[in-house]
Formats: C-alpha cells, sequence, structure tokens
C-alpha cells in the first residue's frame, strides 16, 4: 500500500495492527517458550514460579532425561531419524515418478486412475489400517521399520504426488519434446530434465515427509514394540507411563529435544514450506 | 484441472489426423508410463484399494487376529447402535469437529487478512503463526499441553492474574475435550497460509475502488475480499474437517491412552484404535472404519452441496 492508496490509514491505526500481531504470536508461541525455560529449571521451581527465566541454566534434567527411561535417548533420536530419512527417500522417488506419469504421458485409464489418485488424499487411514496390519503380520514385517517406511516407496502418500503434478504442469513442455529430439524416451526424459529441475518440488516433499513422520505416533505405536527400535514419540510416552508427579523436568527436557530437529528443519526451508503448501491449496 | 483438459483436447485432436503443434502433444508411452507408475500401482492396489475391500469385508466377521474371521452378517454394525462408548465417542468427536474447524479456520482468516493489508516484517509474523502448525500433531506438544492445562500448569497462572481461581482442565470431564480443540485451533498457521496466499492475489484496485465509493473496511471485507476468497474458504474447511475426524495423538497423550477423564476425550480414532490393538475386536474396529468413512463423505458431501450456495467461482465460465 502507497501512502496515496484510499486505503492508507492513520499511523495509530498502523501501530495498532503490529501490537495486536505482536501480541497474538507472543501468546501463542509462550507455551514453546515456557517449556524451554522449565526444561532448565530445578524440578521445584518448574511450577512455583512459572513465567520466571532460569536463574541460571540448569542442564541437569537433560543430564537425566537423556538416560531416564533405562535407554539413552540418543537411540530414540537415530531410530526416528533412520524412519523419517527413508521416507523421504520413498516419497521423493516413487511420487515424483508417479506425478511425472499423471503430468505428462498418456497411458490407457490416465483420467481414472488421477481421479483415483486424487480421491486417497481425502481417504481416511483407518479404512485401510487393519488389513493393512494384518498383512504386514503375515509377511512378518511386526515390529520393524518397514511397514513405516514400505508404503512410502509405493507412493502411497497421494498428497506429494499431486504436489508434484502442479509443480511439473508449470514446467514448460518444450524441454520435454528437446529431449525426445535428441532421442530420449520418456524414462531418461524424466531423469534428466524432469527429475532436476523438480528440485523445488522435491525438497518441499523432502521436508514435509521428515517432520511429519518424525512426528508421527499412530504408526509407530501401532507397529513397534522392542524398546531397542523405539523412536522419539514412543520414547517421549515412557515418560509419560514410567514418571510420577516428581520427574517432569526431564521429560520436558526430551520433549525439547524432540522439537529441535522439527524447528531447526522449519528455520531453514520455511519460505519453501510456506510456498508449497499455498500452491497445494490454489491451484486446485 | 484446466491443463489436464486441454492435453485430453489435444490427444483428441491428434487422433483424428491433424498434426498437433509441437510441443503441445502429450506423449503416448503405455509401456514407460506403466514402469514408471508400477510403484504406485503396487501401492494402490496393495495397500490402499484392496485393504479397503478387505475391510468392508472384515466389517461382517468376527476377527481377533489368532483365529481366521468368522462371519456374523451385520452384527457388528448391530452392535454400534447399542454401544454406549461408540456413542459417546461420537458425540466427543462431533463436538470436536463441529467446535475445532469453525474456530480454527475463523482465526486463520483474520489473521491472514491482517496480514495481507501489508506488514511489515511480514516473513516473520507468518512463521511465528505458521510454526505451531508444523509441532502441533507431535508427542511431545500433547505433553505439553497436558501440563499446561494441568492444576500447576501456566493457563490456571495466567487466569490467576486476573484473580480467577483455576483446576485442573485436563482431568475435569466438562472442561478436558476444550483442551483438545484449544490445541486444534493453536495450530491454525495450516490454513492461515493458504489464506494469505489467496488474499495477496485479490485486485488491490477492487478495493480501492470501493474504498473510493466510500465502503468503509468492515463492508470492503464482506462484500469484497470475502466472496472472493470463498472457494479457499472451502478447501481450508473441507481439509480441516478430514482431518479433525482422525486426530488421534493429542487424545491418546492427554488422556494417558484411555479417552478419559469418564470419556469425555474419547476422540473416534482413539476408541477405534483401542478396539482394535488392546481388545483385538478386528471386524467391529474395520465396521467402524467404515462408518467414519461414511460420516466423513456425508460431511463432504453436504458441504459441497451447501457450496453451491455461498462459494463463488470467479473462472468457472472458463471452464
Amino acid at each position: 500500500m502507497t501512502d496515496a492508496s484510499p486505503l492508507y490509514r492513520p499511523t495509530a491505526w498502523r501501530w495498532m495492527r503490529y501490537v495486536v500481531l505482536t501480541a497474538a504470536a507472543l501468546l501463542l508461541l509462550y507455551p514453546v517458550l515456557w517449556m524451554v525455560m522449565a526444561s532448565l529449571k530445578p524440578e521445584d521451581e518448574i511450577f512455583s514460579q512459572p513465567a520466571a527465566l532460569p536463574g541460571s541454566l540448569d542442564w541437569a534434567n537433560y543430564v537425566e532425561g537423556w538416560t531416564g527411561t533405562g535407554r539413552s535417548f540418543g537411540v530414540y533420536l537415530l531410530n526416528s531419524a533412520l524412519v523419517s530419512t527413508l521416507s523421504v527417500v520413498g516419497n521423493v522417488l516413487a511420487c515424483s515418478m508417479a506425478a511425472y506419469v499423471f503430468a505428462r504421458l498418456d497411458f490407457p485409464f490416465r483420467r481414472t486412475l488421477f481421479a483415483v489418485m486424487l480421491v486417497t488424499i481425502m481417504l481416511p487411514f483407518q479404512v485401510t489400517l487393519i488389513p493393512q496390519y494384518t498383512l504386514f503380520r503375515e509377511l512378518g514385517w511386526l515390529d520393524t521399520y518397514l511397514p513405516l517406511v514400505v508404503p512410502k516407496f509405493l507412493a502411497v502418500d497421494a498428497f506429494f504426488i499431486f504436489l508434484m503434478v502442479q509443480f511439473i504442469r508449470g514446467i514448460p513442455r518444450e524441454l520435454d519434446e528437446a529431449a525426445r529430439i535428441d532421442g530420449c524416451g520418456p524414462i531418461r526424459t524424466f531423469r534428466r530434465v524432469i527429475f532436476p529441475l523438480l528440485t523445488p518440488a522435491l525438497v518441499t516433499t523432502a521436508i514435509f515427509t521428515f517432520i511429519w513422520t518424525f512426528d508421527d505416533f499412530f504408526g509407530q505405536l501401532v507397529y513397534i514394540s522392542s524398546p531397542s527400535l523405539f523412536t522419539v514419540p514412543l520414547g517421549l510416552r515412557v515418560f509419560i507411563d514410567t514418571t510420577g508427579q516428581s520427574a517432569y523436568g526431564p521429560m520436558l527436557a526430551m520433549a525439547v529435544l524432540a522439537l529441535i530437529p522439527v524447528v531447526v528443519f522449519f528455520l531453514f526451508f520455511q519460505k519453501r514450506l510456506v510456498s508449497g503448501l499455498a500452491t497445494s491449496g490454489l491451484k486446485g | 484441472m484446466v491443463s489436464l483438459s486441454s492435453a485430453a483436447l489435444s490427444a483428441r485432436l491428434g487422433r483424428r489426423g491433424g498434426r498437433v503443434p509441437a510441443g503441445r502433444r502429450v506423449g503416448r508411452h503405455p509401456g514407460a508410463a506403466f514402469t514408471l507408475l508400477s510403484p504406485w500401482l503396487i501401492g494402490i492396489v496393495g495397500l490402499t484399494l484392496g485393504p479397503m475391500i478387505a475391510s468392508l469385508v472384515l466389517s461382517f466377521t468376527d476377527y481377533d487376529l489368532l483365529s481366521a474371521p468368522t462371519f456374523v452378517g451385520g452384527a457388528n454394525y448391530a452392535r454400534m447402535l447399542d454401544d454406549p462408548r461408540l456413542a459417546q465417542s461420537l458425540g466427543v468427536t462431533s463436538t470436536y469437529v463441529a467446535i475445532a474447524v469453525p474456530l480454527k479456520t475463523t482465526c486463520a482468516l483474520l489473521i491472514a487478512v491482517v496480514l495481507a493489508r501489508g506488514v511489515r516484517l511480514i516473513g516473520v509474523y507468518r512463521a511465528a503463526f505458521y510454526l505451531p502448525s508444523l509441532l502441533g500433531a507431535s508427542v511431545a506438544i500433547a505433553i505439553l499441553w497436558r501440563l499446561v492445562f494441568g492444576s500447576d500448569g501456566i493457563f490456571n497462572a495466567f487466569l490467576g492474574m486476573f484473580g480467577v481461581e483455576g483446576q485442573s482442565w485436563v482431568s475435569t470431564p466438562d472442561t478436558a475435550l476444550f483442551t483438545l480443540i484449544a490445541l486444534s485451533v493453536w495450530q491454525f498457521g495450516g490454513p492461515m497460509v493458504i489464506f494469505l496466499a489467496a488474499l495477496l492475489q485479490v485486485p488491490a484496485e477492487l478495493q480501492e475502488a470501493a474504498a473510493i465509493d466510500g465502503a468503509g473496511p468492515v463492508r470492503r471485507f464482506a462484500r469484497i475480499t470475502v466472496p472472493l476468497i470463498t472457494p479457499v474458504i472451502f478447501f481450508n474447511l473441507v481439509l480441516e474437517m478430514i482431518n479433525s475426524f482422525q486426530t488421534f495423538t493429542p487424545s491418546y497423550i492427554i488422556s494417558g491412552g484411555t479417552g478419559g477423564p469418564a470419556d469425555s476425550t474419547l476422540l473416534y480414532s482413539l476408541y477405534l484404535y483401542l478396539e482394535a490393538f488392546t481388545k483385538f475386536r478386528m471386524g467391529y474396529a474395520s465396521a467402524m472404519a467404515w462408518v467414519l468413512l461414511l460420516i466423513i463423505g456425508l460431511v463432504t458431501a453436504l458441504l459441497f452441496w451447501t457450496s453451491r450456495r455461498w462459494v463463488f467461482y470467479a473462472d468457472s465460465g472458463e471452464r
């Protein structure tokens, strides 16, 4: 808005806007800030002085929490990192292949299959849950990471296919045509031309997949039972089950650790996340 | 879908014999197409469509994972009709969806409108409002919520500043569900980002013209901005509704896996999980899953039906 615009409003109004926005943002983020502060306080101060800044940084909660479940929290972090990384690889490869086919190639039943793909985005996971569980049980996959990771290599997260289809539609077809004239078949065109140009959408997919898998609780709760395979969400649950009123500090400290990877990813890639999300919503 | 139909059109033109200009044509390569599509095809058959049919079949059986399923006809569905816990969880879930979705969408729209009016440091504000929606589904935040709304929590400390005596909001049946609703609304940043992108595309000339005609900010918002972004409002409502019906983690963590106190946080997904994986009533849980699909389908259809009255597609003439 320039000052000449009829929408221009006096300065007092403008300042009000910043006051309201800042207050709302602080209110929203305060619980998380509180959690970080509380994790650095001795147990008895967490609830007696809830708003106070910690007097000194007390890392005791982190030390205690790291081994608080009888197993190093590092194990949970590594397990989560493994599951999330494999999921990222699966989604990036399988969804980009499917997206390229839907966006660029013609084949029998193309429109029907595309419609099926779109509908599965909205399908509640409960409808396939129990047969999937029995299938993975028959395959002997229970209590392994396979039920969490293999579906990603089969492009089950159709949301990302849709995201990439939208992106590929924006890539000029002349590039495909040029590759064809140079003798590339469709698979080579995908590998050499489309896949590299798809990088922004691949990065968005990778980050969302990482964060969502890292945060996912349901699948890990259902499929993983051995404590040595526990991921971060399952490790945190152990704290709730085993600790009483007296051990909130270590639990909060580990909860903070669990949020750090997501927050770091967000800070590095927030522009890409936001634009990816916005595109998916707008070009329906 | 515009480019899809133009692709179909050019394919049809090609079949009539007229040469389609280079660069417009969609390559017809069924072999390569099915090769690249094969992971998705295996997934859609083996992990989606197949299991869907299987769960429909299982919903007419008794199945405890140990012995083979036995056919029981409509007994599972009949049992749903007089299962008081199911009625309770349907009530809890409906309340949750009916309050959380409109509240979350409204917050998202209001904040997006303020941000879209041209704010300095818009990126910082957008990031601050968006961050909770990335964290909110995690166990860590659900744990935090238990403490925030506990008797010693910061919510009561905040109320205390105004002299209000608090209580343990998570362990009182009348209020526990509202802590879950608050957690959902806390994550309004997701739909907000989508609103913001849409609002930034509303042409400024329209606003200015209305302002010159003497329309105040409220009228401009109600008469110009809102009609132009009704498709996005609709999109967000449908998306949030579908997701809300499936909420699981906060209800599990905040209630310690029980849905308590007094089943007041027993969201449908949690009850389904408890029936399937603690009582091993796989047939009953399958029936519950299909009823959930039916409910979501009906509510979606209802939203689509009402959308004809209030959703305005500016580009509908082009289709």
